[in-house]
């Protein structure tokens, strides 16, 4: 698994590769937290357009984000989004919960 | 060595495995005939299930041993036709207690219980139990009979 950040404007987007499980999902976590609460950026973007399989412990640093914005005040997106991962968040009625977007376009744009 | 067993692997608790078991069980359930939503629902089943082992039953320790075995069974009873695919996970952590085996309700929006939940949403047969100083997770997962064609 590959994590990269890019700054555009007051949005940091998050390019992820390969899977997220057991193995790496700490270094999400980890990521998305520094992100959101230490340098409190107003948008985070997290492209999954090059991630093939997310497990339950990557839901679960995806739910840490999340909560993390919602109490910062911020906002989390999601784009891109693999049979899998959709899978996933299906099965765990996340789908709903997060924003997610088909799109960087899209994304950056909402 | 006997016809029904289709694969046998022994690992460490080691999560960099972890991609390589899925690799094998992706192969494993497409060249067993699963559909394509299938294949993902049994190769995450089998992951989450090897995470729990190595969170729950190795507390993070990366050298303890797991026993993977996969062989084709048969539909109960035979009359039922239709075969299915049988995992059999085994490590030597200590007894599970069968009471905590239960995936979380889903209602509250929280970090983790997720994996059993996907275990459970993903398999036709889940059952645990202790033997031989073991524990043992029996996941089975059946293959769908073709559907009809309605002019045929």
């Amino acid at each position: 698994m590959q994590i990269s950040a890019r700054r555009v404007d007051k949005t940091t987007i998050f390019d992820v590769s390969g899977d997220i499980d057991l193995a790496n999902s700490p270094e999400i976590r980890k990521a998305l937290l520094r992100e959101v609460k230490e340098n409190r950026t107003p948008k985070v973007v997290m492209n999954l357009s090059k991630v093939r399989y997310i497990d339950s412990s990557g839901v679960a640093s995806l739910v840490e984000g999340l909560k993390a914005s919602r109490d910062a005040g911020s906002r989390f997106i999601l784009y891109g989004l693999s049979p899998s991962a959709r899978e996933v968040l299906q099965l765990s009625r996340l789908l709903k919960i997060f924003e997610v977007y088909d799109n960087e376009e899209q994304a950056m744009a909402a | 060595m006997s016809q029904d067993l289709l694969l046998k692997l022994e690992l460490h608790s080691n999560p960099n495995l972890l991609c390589v078991v899925r690799g094998a069980m992706e192969r494993l359930t497409e060249v067993f005939g699963f559909s394509a939503p299938d294949c993902r629902s049994v190769t995450r089943a089998v992951d989450e299930a090897l995470t729990n082992i190595m969170r729950h039953s190795y507390g993070g320790r990366l050298d303890r041993p797991i026993g993977m075995l996969c062989r084709r069974v048969q539909k109960r009873p035979a009359a039922a036709r239709g075969h299915g695919l049988e995992i059999l996970l085994r490590d030597r952590g200590p007894a599970v207690d069968p009471a905590k085996l239960r995936g979380r309700l889903l209602d509250e929006i929280k970090p983790g219980g997720l994996g059993l939940h996907f275990i459970c949403q993903s398999m036709d047969t889940v059952e645990f139990k202790r033997m031989r100083g073991m524990n043992q997770l029996r996941l089975v997962k059946y293959l769908q009979p073709p559907k009809q064609n309605c002019n045929s």
